[in-house]
């Protein structure tokens, strides 16, 4: 099913918790909700579910406006964050809920209702934990048994909130990748939330940043990675250095710096240049004017990817550099070492483009 | 320069602290007992002495009088109007309670702090003062009292007012047990049911219910014992006419102004017992409810 917001706002008394967010979600779609958190995401997920009203604006489902209509008309499945079982139901009647209140004429029979469970309990591989109860089941357990419940509807579509939040680091990349895997099995739109940028890369098809209640930006994950559109974005999506400075006839100047920033020809302002980690470049011998001094301070190693912690010798300034490990070993670089560095690739917000 | 982002996560926060004995409060031994000794004595003296008391003096000239006593037609109305008192009381007090509590925990609207006020009402004033109201409300001279007597409607002084004096008095237990109890437990459940489809009854029967049942069973228990019990309210509204308006308490109160001790006695051993009957099913319940 295809998802449109139109215009959404949304008040909590004084409190502004979404200003003016629009979104096209395709049907199939698996989206991200990523933001800091009080930046609103349950809030829109709530408001998408009917759990919760909105001030202005409209919310349609494959067209057809459905802002009115009641959670239970909305065949939507929900994931709550804290999961929300039903603590006094097994496992299996908790999946079987939605099927069991269904009204008599559409209500599948005992042995239909049982066959479907227990199909859903294998997909999420609880068989062997049908009786038990939620108390009795581990974070990642009571996870998989909210999506079967979830999924037993049939959702048109699925609405996760913070599904791998209160999780260990293991279980949650297992739990991801099985969502992803689940979602190219059965094509149902979803969205969930995450505070983690990470798990936002590597599992959805299209993120949409949020901020203060409003969207910063929607894009692919290499668009949202890549290009951002805001420091916001650049801030939140991964690490990043700032180069604070001054522009002037297509350079940025800091320090001993001066990058050409081609696109910025008639600004002559202060500006603040934004560069990965992974973007800068390091030599142990000066190869050319454009490079700048720097002390190793730290090295980290990080499995495949060395994190390098500099002070620059121009100004007080630290950096943080990646390097792979590879080209760690080349480098042949140590703790106290001077190098010498420069931005790949960098890109400039003006300050005035955003409020601070 | 690098800046790490905070995120804050919204982890549940779990309290647990089951110890209730704590190292840093062990007392010396002769403390600890003296504080028992007194604890035992203080109820002795006040609660099994008496109660011995109430037995002793019941069974003092014999079964046969006690049985006399307690089959005596007056008595056997008492009894009975007690009885039909507690059946109409503590459904509607159930359902009145329930249905507080729901609105209070689950919604939020304006003047949701002067509900939970009103509901605590009865435990300030005095029953009564409870009973009086309802004389000034529905009493011959009262607000209404007129129109009742041209529509020949009797409250006061009939099985009617003794109803709304009890209603009155016992109102705020099953609501005041519910009431934390579902504050605690939010609507999360009650949310995660209507978003699979079921209906705010079903989402009632089904979910909601299910998890106050111990905490509905105690707050009928409490109710049903005041309901018993009552005595001050019901007393200004009953008109303690014999075999028609008096309840149990009432009709011990009679006897024993009559001094017929005996009998006041064989009366009051029977409150006692659904008294000690109401406290098992209280600690069963309790201990049902940590169960879960
Ligand atoms: N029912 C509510 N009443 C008042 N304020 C609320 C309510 N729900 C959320 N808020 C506020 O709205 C903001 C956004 O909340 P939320 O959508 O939960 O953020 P997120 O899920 O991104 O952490 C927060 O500041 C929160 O305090
Ligand atoms: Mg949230």
């Amino acid at each position: 099913m295809s998802i449109q917001v139109q215009n959404v706002s949304k008040r909590f008394g004084s409190f502004q918790a979404l200003s003016d967010i629009s979104i096209d979600i395709e049907s199939g779609e698996l989206i991200a909700l990523l933001g800091p958190s009080g930046s609103g995401k349950t809030t829109l997920l709530r408001i998408l579910a009917g759990l919760e009203g909105l001030d202005e604006g409209a919310i349609l489902f494959d067209g057809e406006n459905i802002t009115g209509v009641s959670p239970k008309e909305r065949k939507i499945g929900f994931v709550f964050q804290h999961y929300a079982l039903f603590r006094h139901m097994t496992v299996f009647d908790n999946v079987a809920y939605g099927l069991k209140v269904r009204p008599r004429k559409e209500r599948p029979s005992k042995a239909e209702i049982a066959k479907k469970v227990n199909e859903l309990l294998s997909l999420v591989k609880l068989d062997n934990l049908a009786d038990r109860y939620p108390s009795q089941l581990s974070g990642g357990q009571r996870q998989r048994v909210a999506l079967a419940r979830a999924l037993a509807v049939e959702p048109k579509v699925l609405l996760l909130d913070e599904p791998f939040g209160a999780l260990d680091a293991k279980v949650r990349k297992e739990l991801r990748r099985w969502l992803r895997k689940l979602h190219n099995e059965f094509h149902v739109t979803s969205i969930f939330v995450t505070h983690d940028q990470e798990e936002a890369l590597d599992v959805a098809n299209r993120i949409i940043v949020m901020n203060n209640g409003k969207i910063e930006q929607i894009g692919t994950p290499d668009e949202v990675y890549e290009n951002p559109k805001s420091p916001f974005v650049y801030d939140f999506l991964g690490n990043v250095n700032l180069f604070r400075g001054r522009l002037h006839n297509g350079k940025l100047t800091q320090g001993q710096f001066e990058i050409d920033v081609p696109t910025y020809l008639d600004s002559h302002e202060e500006a603040v240049g934004y560069v990965r980690p992974h973007d800068i470049h390091i030599e142990k011998v000066q190869t050319s004017n454009d490079t700048v001094a720097a002390t190793i301070v730290h090295i980290h190693l990080l499995g495949p990817v060395v994190q390098i912690e500099l002070k620059r010798d121009d100004i007080d300034e630290y950096l943080e550099a990646e390097v792979t490990k590879e080209h760690f070993n080349q480098l042949g670089i140590k703790k106290g070492d001077i190098v010498y560095i420069r931005p790949k690739q960098l890109k400039v917000f003006i300050p005035e483009d955003f409020s601070i | 320069m690098t800046k790490p982002i905070e995120v804050k996560q919204d982890a549940p926060i779990v309290i647990n602290r089951t110890a209730t004995k704590s190292y840093a409060l062990q007392e010396s031994a002769i403390v600890k007992w003296s504080l028992i000794t007194i604890s035992l004595l203080f109820l002795a003296l006040f609660l099994i002495l008496p109660l011995i008391t109430i037995f002793v003096t019941a069974l003092e000239k014999g079964w046969d009088t006690y049985v006399a006593s307690i089959t005596h037609p007056d008595a056997l109305a008492a009894i009975k109007l007690t009885l039909t008192v507690v059946l109409i009381v503590v459904p509607l007090n159930t359902i009145f309670g329930v249905a507080a509590a729901w609105v209070i925990t689950k919604f939020n609207f304006k003047g949701k702090n002067l509900l939970i006020t009103l509901i605590d009402l009865p435990f300030a004033v005095s029953p009564v003062i409870a009973g009086l109201i309802f004389i000034l409300l529905f009493g011959a001279q009262g607000l209404f009292g007129d129109w009742l007597f041209a529509n020949d409607i009797k409250i006061v002084f009939a099985l009617p007012g003794i109803l709304l004096a009890t209603i009155f008095v016992t109102f705020p237990f099953v609501a005041r047990e519910l009431i934390p109890l579902m504050q605690m437990q939010g609507v999360t459940e009650e949310e995660a049911s209507i978003s699979l489809g079921a209906s705010g009854f079903k989402t009632f029967w089904l979910v909601t219910l299910p998890n106050i049942k111990w905490g509905l069973l105690y707050g009928i228990i409490l109710c049903n014992a005041r309901t018993i019990g009552e005595f001050g309210a019901v007393s200004v509204v009953s008109g303690h006419i014999r075999g028609l308006t008096n309840t149990m308490p009432l009709h011990i109160e009679i006897l024993y102004n009559e001094y017929q001790f005996t009998a006041a006695f064989a009366v009051a051993s029977l409150m006692s017992i659904l008294a000690i009957i109401t406290i098992i099913i209280k600690n069963i319940i309790e201990w049902k409810a940590k169960e879960v």
